[in-house]
């Protein structure tokens, strides 16, 4: 089964294929030892000096974002003042700033902010775990039985080709207005993009590797769990970043669908009230909580793809 | 012990014809022959992972039909779970095999020190050197004790040097439990440095051309061995029966299509 539509595997970014190219002399085997204390030796130097460039690089670097933010958000808030460009529609910066402050002291027209971010993260999350269980699921099974796949082919290929989005209208009529119609929108979309990236995992696993388990005696069961499910990993650990941004996706275009609490719904007020700032305000608190979900999500790859070889840096850069 | 197996038609070309031959309860065979010629075949015959089209393969008098405990196989690229530590690795198999779980960690901590790796049971496999993932590879081959080990070109990765040492080390192995061992390699000299016999195949497909007794004296230093005088004797006229089908295999390679001439590209030919 192939996908030709919307949503198609993402290749890991280290494919174990390349753990095969990284041997290391026996010597060089041991993990990186802690560096020797400066002292005379010129080695020690040198590495302190390596040190001292990466810390004012990665200072340069952080410096010069500032910067860009500080310029960007500055212009917007003097284009706006001036009326060089028309607030109506841009918003200005301080105007979001005051939105927010308001939203956190005085809460929303429809309630508490916490409350509005707590419904949307709920749903965001719920979807998100029952999409990535479904998929990681289904993807593994379809991918190790090859007749179940070949079957189902085609109903998989046409789910998929429809506009997953129109499906929120549909599932607003099947559960009304609670939670649950965005909980079931987030998790078909993650869904999709999960289960495409571990059934390709599970496909891709190396064939030598599950002769050699097959010969030191795994049965079927055991090769899925030994061999398939961590082979497939590095693929859905990288879908996985893709797939909560749809979580994100599902949960507020549901909201903006019909609902009575939660984030989208306060964007689509705004809207419909003609107040950019609050657009903004809602936009940027969907930013933070998705950019502190990838940095979990990062640290999760990490903490499940150890046994990959990193790219290779030099020691000491961990404090 | 008898393996006798004939075997023709894999689907429209001819892999291996009329292959026969048998390896003592013990023996380390080596199988030599040219490039892609079907060697690799010939053992995945044996281990019962594939199954001939005629003909049969008997290990114990007992008829191979899929995959037994007996067999062991050391693969000619890395196999060793790269997601599992050096020791999860080498108690794989007896972990599959339903050994408790502590029970097989003592056993592999065992073969690891037998194959010089005490101390790197945490390691993963990317950490270590191709020697030393070969060694971590030939530990969980041979915690099963197979009673049959097949070795599909098992070093050829490796560079000039760490084969020798790896060869050293696979017999002191073999000495551990004396499977009869079937050992595919296109290197002529480790064949006769290692084995008791030495079987030439043909250009595919592959029949058996001549078998060599290598009755050079136990234990040997496979390293050492070679500069005897016995072993240049013997060297000299198995390469006088394997040199023609070489330069078979070869031309072959040079007149058909271009992409056959990387090893691979023709083993994988041969195997559809």
């Amino acid at each position: 089964m192939t996908t030709d539509s919307s949503t198609t595997p993402t290749a890991p970014a280290g494919t174990p294929a390349a753990a095969e190219t990284a041997p290391a002399a026996p010597g060089d085997a041991a993990p990186d030892t802690q560096e020797a204390s400066p002292g005379n030796d010129p080695r020690a130097a040198r590495a302190a000096q390596v040190r001292r460039q990466r810390i004012r690089r990665r200072v340069l670097v952080n410096a010069v974002r500032v910067a860009l933010l500080a310029i960007f958000i500055g212009l917007w808030q003097v284009m706006a003042s001036t009326g060089a460009v028309d607030e109506f529609y841009t918003g200005k910066p301080s105007g979001i700033c005051s939105k927010l402050w308001d939203w956190i002291r005085h809460g929303t027209s429809q309630g508490p902010l916490w409350d509005q971010v707590w419904v949307t993260l709920q749903e965001t999350l719920l979807g998100f775990a029952v999409g990535v269980v479904l998929g990681v699921v289904l993807g593994i099974v379809l991918g190790r039985l090859r007749f179940l796949s070949d079957v189902l082919a085609p109903f998989i290929k046409t789910l998929n080709s429809i506009p997953r989005i129109l499906l929120g209208s549909v599932f607003s009529i099947w559960f009304g207005l609670g939670i649950s119609s965005k909980v079931t929108l987030a998790a078909v979309l993650v869904f999709f993009g999960v289960f495409f990236n571990a059934f390709q995992g599970a496909r891709e696993v190396d064939r030598n590797l599950l002769a050699n388990a097959r010969i030191l005696g795994a049965g079927n069961t055991r090769v899925t769990l030994h061999v398939v499910v961590p082979s497939a990993l590095s693929w859905i650990t990288t879908s996985l970043h893709v797939a909560f941004g749809f979580a994100i996706t599902g949960a507020i275009v549901g909201e903006l669908l019909g609902a009575q609490q939660g984030l989208g719904l306060l964007i689509f007020q705004a809207q419909a009230n003609f107040d950019p700032n609050g657009v903004y305000a809602g936009l940027v608190i969907t930013a933070v909580f998705a950019l502190a979900a990838e940095g979990l999500i990062t640290l999760l790859e990490k903490r499940l793809l150890r046994w990959q070889p990193r790219p290779q840096k030099s020691s000491g850069t961990t404090v | 012990m008898t393996k006798s197996f004939t075997t023709p038609q894999g689907g429209n070309h001819d892999v291996l014809r009329d292959i026969n031959f048998s390896v003592e309860a013990g023996e380390f065979t080596a199988v030599v022959g040219p490039t892609g010629c079907g060697k690799s075949t010939t053992l995945s015959l044996i281990s019962g992972m594939e199954r001939p089209d005629t003909g049969e393969v008997l290990v114990d008098g007992q008829l191979v039909d899929g995959l037994t405990k007996d067999v062991g196989f050391v693969f000619q690229a890395d196999a060793v779970f790269p997601w599992k530590t050096v020791i999860a690795n080498v108690a794989a198999g007896p972990r599959f095999r339903g050994t408790p779980r502590k029970e097989a960690l003592a056993e592999a901590a065992d073969w690891l020190g037998r194959v010089g790796l005490t101390g790197f049971e945490r390691y993963h496999p990317h950490q270590l050197s191709g020697g030393m993932r070969k060694r971590v590879a030939l530990a969980q081959t041979m915690i099963n004790r197979p009673r049959v080990l097949l070795m599909d070109e098992p070093f050829s990765g490796l560079d000039v040097q760490t084969r020798q040492i790896m060869s050293d080390e696979l017999l002191s192995l073999w000495d551990v439990t004396r499977p009869s061992v079937v050992f595919v390699t296109h290197d002529l000299e480790e064949a006769i440095s290692l084995a008791d016999k030495v079987v030439v195949l043909t250009a595919g497909p592959a029949t058996v051309k001549e078998s060599f007794d290598i009755d050079l004296p136990r234990p040997r230093n496979p390293r050492e061995i070679r500069h005897t005088a016995e072993f240049v004797k013997l060297h000299e006229r198995i390469w006088e029966s394997l040199r023609d089908e070489v330069q078979l295999a070869y031309r072959r390679t040079v007149s058909v299509t271009p992409e056959a001439v990387t090893p691979e590209a023709a083993t994988a030919k041969t195997r559809d």
